[in-house]
C-alpha cells in the first residue's frame, strides 16, 4: 500500500533522487561508533539538532495556551502546567530541552575545536556555527522571561543591564530590546515573545540549513 | 541461500529500526498531541443555578430577563451576562428559552417581525419560532430553541445550563 503510493508519486515526480541525495550517503568508518566507540563524540551535533526539533515541536504546542501579556502570561502558564493533560510534560520538555540543547551544542563545539575540524576549508562552517551558538543563547534569554514570574523578571533585568553596559549604543540597545527606555513590562514581554517565537527560530533554521549544506558539500573532517 | 519466506537481514534491520524509531517518535509526540486535544477531552464543569427573577413577575407574554453567570475560560474567570425569554404557558408552567438562534447563533427577539407578532424572530436570516420555542417550518432553523434548566425556590426562578429540547 505505502509502496504503491510511493511508486505513484515517484512515477510522476521522480522523487527518489531527491531523498537519496539527502539521506543516502556513507558514514565514514572513523565517525561510526560501531567501529570505534570513541566516535560517539561525533553524535553531539546530531543530538543538538534532535533536541532543537523537540524544542520547536513542544514550543508550537505551548503557544496553544500561552499568552504574552503581563496580566495573563503567568496565569496561562500556570493553567497549562497544572490543568491541561500532559502540560507538565510538554512544558518540561521545553524547559529541560532548553538547557540540554546548549549543553549538546557546547560539547559539539568542543569536539570541533579540539579536533581542529574548523580548519581550512571549513572555516565558514565554524563561523556559521558560532552564529547558531549566539542565536541559541538568544532563544534561551528571551524564553526565560515568558512565564513572567519573579525569576524571569529579575533575570531579564540583569540581562538588559548587561546590554546597557555596551559602550555608546548600550542604552539604545536596551530600549530596543525592552521596548521602553525604563520600564520592563508589557512591551518587553511582547517583544521577547516575538523574538523568541518568530525572529530567532527563523534565523536558526536558515543558519542550520547553511550549516548542513556546508557539511554535506565538504564532508566530515578526516580521522585524526 | 536465504529461503524466500525468511526475513532478510536488511528487512529485519528495516523493521527494527522503524519500530524503535516509531516508538521513540510516539513517546515524543503523544504528550504533545494529548496536550493539544485537551479541550475535547475535558468534562464540562456545568453551570450553577442562578436566581433570575421573582416568580410573580413572570407573565404569559414572554419577557427578556438577564442574569450574570460565573464563567471559567481556561485561566480567565469572568462574569458574563446571559439572557432568557421567560413566560408561563397555558398550564401555568414556567418556560425559560435561550435567545440563541439554532440556525447560526444570532440572538432572537420576541414579536419584532411585524407580520408574525406572536413569534420569536431572528433578524439575521429571518428564522422564526413559535411561543414554545418550536422552529417554524420553512425558516432557516432546524431545531427548537434551547431550554434553560429551571428551579423555583422561595418564590424566585433559578436558571442553569441551556439544553436542547
Amino acid at each position: 500500500m505505502l509502496q504503491k503510493m510511493y511508486d505513484w508519486v515517484d512515477e510522476r515526480l521522480d522523487i527518489t533522487p531527491m531523498w537519496r541525495d539527502i539521506a543516502d550517503h556513507e558514514v565514514p568508518e572513523h565517525v561510526n561508533p560501531a567501529h570505534h566507540f570513541s566516535a560517539f563524540v561525533y553524535c553531539f551535533g546530531g543530538l543538538t539538532f534532535f533536541i532543537t526539533v523537540i524544542q520547536i515541536l513542544s514550543g508550537m504546542f505551548l503557544t496553544m495556551y500561552y499568552v504574552p501579556d503581563i496580566i495573563n502570561a503567568y496565569e496561562s502558564v500556570h493553567y497549562l502546567q497544572n490543568e491541561v493533560a500532559f502540560g507538565v510534560i510538554v512544558r518540561g520538555m521545553h524547559h529541560w530541552g532548553a538547557s540540554l540543547v546548549i549543553v549538546m551544542m557546547f560539547l559539539h563545539t568542543l569536539r570541533v575545536f579540539f579536533q581542529g575540524a574548523y580548519k581550512k576549508p571549513r572555516e565558514l562552517n565554524w563561523v556559521v556555527g558560532v552564529l547558531i551558538f549566539g542565536v541559541m543563547l538568544g532563544l534561551g534569554f528571551t524564553g526565560y522571561l515568558l512565564p513572567w514570574d519573579m525569576k524571569a523578571l529579575f533575570a531579564t533585568k540583569v540581562g538588559l543591564e548587561i546590554a546597557q553596559t555596551v559602550p555608546v549604543i548600550g542604552p539604545a540597545m536596551k530600549a530596543l530590546l525592552a521596548g521602553d527606555a525604563h520600564i520592563i513590562g508589557a512591551q518587553t514581554l511582547t517583544r521577547f515573545f516575538a523574538i523568541h517565537v518568530f525572529f530567532l527560530p527563523g534565523a536558526l533554521l536558515g543558519l542550520m540549513g547553511a550549516h548542513f549544506i556546508m557539511i554535506r558539500k565538504q564532508g566530515i573532517s578526516g580521522p585524526l | 541461500m536465504a529461503n524466500k519466506d525468511e526475513v532478510s537481514r536488511r528487512q529485519f534491520l528495516n523493521y527494527t529500526l522503524t519500530g524503535v524509531g516509531g516508538f521513540m517518535a510516539a513517546g515524543m509526540l503523544l504528550p504533545m498531541v494529548r496536550f493539544a486535544i485537551d479541550p475535547i477531552m475535558k468534562q464540562g464543569a456545568g453551570q450553577d443555578m442562578v436566581a433570575v427573577v421573582e416568580e410573580g413577575k413572570i407573565t404569559e407574554e414572554p419577557q427578556r430577563f438577564t442574569f450574570k453567570v460565573n464563567q471559567k475560560d481556561g485561566w480567565y474567570e469572568s462574569e458574563v451576562t446571559q439572557a432568557a425569554w421567560v413566560f408561563k404557558d397555558k398550564n401555568g408552567d414556567i418556560v425559560a428559552l435561550s435567545p440563541i438562534c439554532k440556525h447560526l447563533g444570532c440572538t432572537v427577539d420576541w414579536g419584532t417581525d411585524p407580520s408574525h407578532p406572536n413569534q420569536f424572530y431572528c433578524p439575521c436570516h429571518g428564522g422564526r419560532y413559535t411561543k414554545d420555542g418550536t422552529n417554524v417550518k420553512g425558516t432557516p432553523p432546524l431545531a427548537p430553541l434551547d431550554v434553560y434548566k429551571k428551579e423555583v425556590k422561595d418564590g424566585k426562578l433559578y436558571l442553569g445550563q441551556a439544553e436542547p429540547q
